[in-house]
Formats: C-alpha cells, structure tokens, sequence
C-alpha cells in the first residue's frame, strides 16, 4: 500500500536538478512525480520513481545527498470537490497531510496524488476502507 | 588652530623626562608583575626577581614577549596581582577557540585609563560643552564603558545610547543635538544611507566630530565621512588587553594617532624575528602597560602592523605618533567592528553533527556594513529529506554562531563535496567587502 518516495538535498546551484534528472535518465529511471519545496538557499527534490530501489543506489554512488520515506498514492475523484472529500475522510479519522503532489500523468479518469502522511500505514486504510484506490509500489512500476 | 590639553606637562614632557617618567612606572609594574605566578616565572628565568633589575628602557628587553596564547593559557587568574577585592572592572573578550581572555582593573587603574580617554577626548578639540553620543557597545567590550568614562571625566553631556537601531541613534541626534559620536566608520557611514527614510539631512544634525574606531579604514573613507556629516573625523587605537581604547588618539591635526608614552611603552618589531626597528618602519606593535597594576603585561604582541612616525607634530606633543594599522599578523578578521577569528567559527560549526566536513566563510559588503555569510555542507546521513529539519539546522547553526561571535552570520547549507577543497593550506575565508 505504501510506495517509496526519494527525496534529494539540492543546494540553490544553477543546473543542479538537470544534472540529478540526466544521471536518473542515463540509468533509466523514470520520475513518475515530482515537486519542490524550496528555501532562499535549497531545496529539496521530492519524487517517485518506477524504480526506487536502484535510484537511491544511483544517488549513492554519485554522493548526492538522498533519503526516503514513505507515501501513500492515491486515485482522487478528477471532478470539483473530489480532493476535498478524500481530505475530509483523513481528518475525520485524525490523518495529518504532511504534503502531497500530483503525478505526471493520470493512471485512469481519476487524479493520481501522491500524499505525505503523519502515519502513512493508518492513511492508506482509512482510504481503503473507503473504497478509494491506493495504488501498489508494483502498479507505479508498471505506469 | 586651536590646541587644547588635558595634562599639558606630560603631554608635551621632553623625551627624556618621558622616558624617565616610563622606566618609572615601569619597574612598578614588573613589582606586580613579580606577584603574579605567570611572570614570576618569566621574569626570574631571564634574572629579574626585584624592580631595580631593570635599570633602564634599554634593559625592558631582557624580558621576553607575552603573547595572546599566553593570556588564555593562564586563564583566569594567572596573571592577576592583586586580591580580588581589589578589582573593580573585568572585561573580556571571545576567544579564537572557545577559551576567552580577561583583564582586570584597580580602582587606581580605571581612573588612569579614564584620564587617558579625557586626554584623547580633549585632544580632538572636544570640550565639556559637547554632548556625546556614544554608538559602541556597552558590557564585557572595552570600547563602549572606556569612552563613557572619559567624556563623563571631561564634563560631556553623554548619551549612553550603544549600538545598533539606527532610527533611535537618529532621533536621539536630533533630539539632543548631539555634537560628537564614537562609532565605526562603517556604521557611521550606514546611519547616512538611512537618513533620508527619516526625514532628516544631515546638515539638520548639529554634528561637529566623531571619534573612528574598532575597525580599519582609509583616509578616503574619512574624508568621505568629513563631506557626508560636515564634521571633523579622528582615528584611535586600543585593544582590549591594553584596557581598550585610550593607547593612541589623534589630535586636532589629524596626522595619525600620538601613542600616550607615559602610559605605554611602544616598540615595533619584525615580526619574523623579534628584532626591534627603528621609527618609520613597519612592522608588529609590542605595548607595555604602565598604568595597569591588577592585570600587568609587559611587551604584549598586538599582531597588528603599523609604523611610527619620526617627524615632530605641530601640536606640541611630544608623544609619538602611531599610523593606521596596516594590516595583521594573524587571520582575525573585524567585522562590522568585531574581532572574529575564522578558528571561532570553525570550532562552533564542526561541533554540530548534522554538518559536514567542508565549510567557507564569506564577507561581502551590504551597503556600508559588512554582511558574514558562512557556507556549510551538511552531512549526508543526517538528511532527512525534511524541510522543516533542514531550516531548525540552519537556526542552530545561526543562534550557535552568534552566541559565540556576537555577529548574526547569513547560513547556507550546500552538498557534501560542493565547496572548494585545497590542497596543503585551506583557504575557508573569502573577503570580498570593498575596503572602506
């Protein structure tokens, strides 16, 4: 239920996110989602990727500055107050978004988000139980 | 132009009746010095154990330098020769790494330096009918107090304002019609920039001089500030072992800063070799304090570089002049008036896990004050991936920072293996400020 999501120390440098991009297309990795929160000085590159296990292996290797966390993909209703409902669900059951992104491209009708959790495991039932599809770490792969 | 004196027989004592007056006090130094367990070592090694071994300025040789290292080496109390009771004031300044250095004063000893600072005010042409705004810090740093002290001895209206909030230093200016400021050039220069978002010009000031200090400037810095205000500029030098402000001043003539030999004993060195040259040359200023006996230190080497000049002054002194300090020995760097010392800042980042191994310093000028930029990479195992970490680490570093070099530094967190590396001698320090 859980996917992996890689995140990237990136110092406010110019050609710093092409050259963490090309390194990831030379080793053909696919970004399925990505986004940046960003400070005066840094940022850091959120993203989720078809094949997370060799990225942070990738990252390694290059000494880029990488770690991981848990997330949570989720099919949203693509109509107005789609999002809305889902949120409600979570904070009806005390579920905290830490963040969420959207990803690149939809995996059926709906909108695919990637969202940040406080307790990722207890987000994606509550969504579950719901009857809202939480996508597998296989079903990313395959997108 | 007019020439006033505050002790008009000694500053203007020929120089043998001075050098009379030096051996003097003098040897009522080495008899304190004698009380502490620091130089009771020093001086018996080189055979002085009563003030008559020393029997001439000639003979001020035979005892060694003392250094910096040798003050935080006997930190607190190594130096000290009288009872504490005695002591009325302590400053202090940081220390290069971690350990600070101490000085103490008698009553007797705060009132010598005191008169000293009336001397260096009265020189500048200053009088009791001034008011004076003093823009130093105030506390454990010696200018701020040391200036304080000596206008109050003249009979100035003091305003005891300190640094910093530029808009408050403005209204008080006006308010009081304030005469003459203490402050560094470059906050002086500041103030300038800003007086137009109040509202004010500068010839609305009653401003007529301001004593320079703290850091180094060129003359075309002072001309500058001469035109900016309309008023007269005048250099000093002190350092905070010799009390602070208060060793040298400069008079109405503004020719660089008569040293006060009665109160000092001046020698400048090569700092290579220790050997003694002869006025005009530049090289490292060594000071012995007469007028200290609490905290006695004898040929102390400030490892700032300067020259003495050999031309008489046409004020009538007879105490030599110093010039501007023309650079230093060492890497201390002043910023915006503090003395920092790149080791300081080493010492604080490197003691933080979620940093690195690699850092830099940067100084660059924002307007006329001086901007510390301190760039460090953070450890990779310590990334989290978290913003919110990351910011609180740029916080702690910051507040560490800050709580050991009292200036508020600007924190950039880089890549591990993204700023320079050198090989032999690493270069942290990068000084782009424009010089003033």
């Amino acid at each position: 239920m859980k996917i992996t999501q890689i995140s990237v120390f990136l110092e406010n440098r110019k050609g710093r996110l092409y050259e963490i991009c090309s390194m990831l297309g030379q080793a053909k990795i696919n970004i399925r989602a990505l986004t940046i929160a960003e400070t005066e000085t840094f940022g850091v590159l959120r993203m989720v990727v078809d094949k997370p296990a060799e990225a942070i292996e990738l990252f390694r290797k290059n000494h880029v500055t990488a770690n991981q966390a848990d997330v949570v993909a989720v099919e949203v209703p693509d109509r107005p107050g789609g999002l809305a409902n889902v949120l409600k669900m979570l904070s009806d059951r005390q579920v905290n978004v830490e963040y969420m992104y959207g990803f690149v491209e939809k995996f059926s009708e709906n909108a695919l988000l990637v969202f940040r959790f406080d307790n990722p495991e207890k987000g994606g039932q509550v969504l579950r139980d719901a009857g809202i599809n939480v996508l597998a770490g296989k079903e990313i792969q395959g997108l | 132009m007019e020439v006033n004196f505050w002790n008009p027989e000694v500053e203007t004592m020929e120089r043998s009746q001075l050098e009379a007056l030096q051996l003097k006090r003098l040897q009522a130094v080495i008899g304190y010095a004698l009380k502490t367990p620091f130089y009771q070592k020093r001086l018996s090694r080189a055979g002085i154990s009563r003030p008559e071994d020393v029997r001439s300025l000639q003979e001020l040789q035979k005892i060694p330098f003392t250094v910096k290292d040798d003050l935080r080496q006997n930190f607190p109390a190594g130096l000290l020769a009288v009872d504490m009771e005695e002591v009325v004031r302590i400053h202090s300044s940081s220390g290069t790494t971690g350990v600070p250095t101490v000085i103490y004063l008698t009553a007797e000893d705060l009132n010598s330096w005191t008169d000293l600072l009336a001397r260096s005010i009265i020189t500048t042409g200053c009088c009791r009918k001034d008011i004076f705004q003093n823009m130093m810090s105030y506390g454990l740093f010696t200018g701020g107090l040391g200036l304080h002290y000596g206008a109050e001895r003249v009979g100035m209206t003091v305003i005891p304002v300190g640094g910093g909030n530029t808009q408050r230093q403005v209204q008080l200016m006006r308010d009081f019609k304030t005469t003459v400021v203490h402050v560094t050039p470059s906050y002086l220069l500041h103030i300038h920039t800003r007086l137009a978002e109040f509202g004010v010009k500068a010839s609305d000031l009653h401003l007529r001089r301001a004593f320079l200090g703290a850091e180094p400037y060129s003359e075309n810095t002072r001309l500058k500030l001469q035109e900016l205000y309309g008023i007269d500029a005048y250099n000093s030098y002190g350092l905070s072992e010799m009390n602070g402000p208060s060793v040298a001043f400069e008079c109405v003539y503004k020719k660089d800063m008569h040293l006060w030999e009665d109160a000092y004993i001046v020698e400048i060195i090569d700092p290579a070799t220790g050997q003694i040259l002869p006025d005009g040359q530049k090289g490292e200023v060594v000071l012995t304090n007469l007028v200290r006996h609490a905290m006695p230190l004898m040929r102390y080497r400030t490892r700032d570089l300067a020259f003495l000049h050999t031309e008489p002054c046409p004020c009538g002194r007879t105490h030599r002049r110093l010039s501007r300090i023309q650079g230093r020995t060492d890497d201390m760097l002043i910023i915006n008036g503090v003395n920092v010392f790149p080791s300081q800042i080493e010492e604080v980042i490197m003691a933080i896990p979620e940093v690195g191994t690699n850092y830099m310093i940067h100084l660059t000028s924002a307007g006329a004050l001086d901007k510390l930029i301190v760039k460090v990479e953070i450890y990779s195992k310590m990334f989290t991936g978290d913003l919110n970490s990351l910011d609180a680490l740029k916080g702690k570093i910051r507040d560490r920072l800050r709580a050991s070099i009292t200036i508020n530094p600007h924190i950039e967190l880089h890549e591990p293996g993204s700023l320079p590396v050198f090989e032999g001698k690493a270069k942290h320090v990068v000084d782009n400020r424009e010089k003033l």
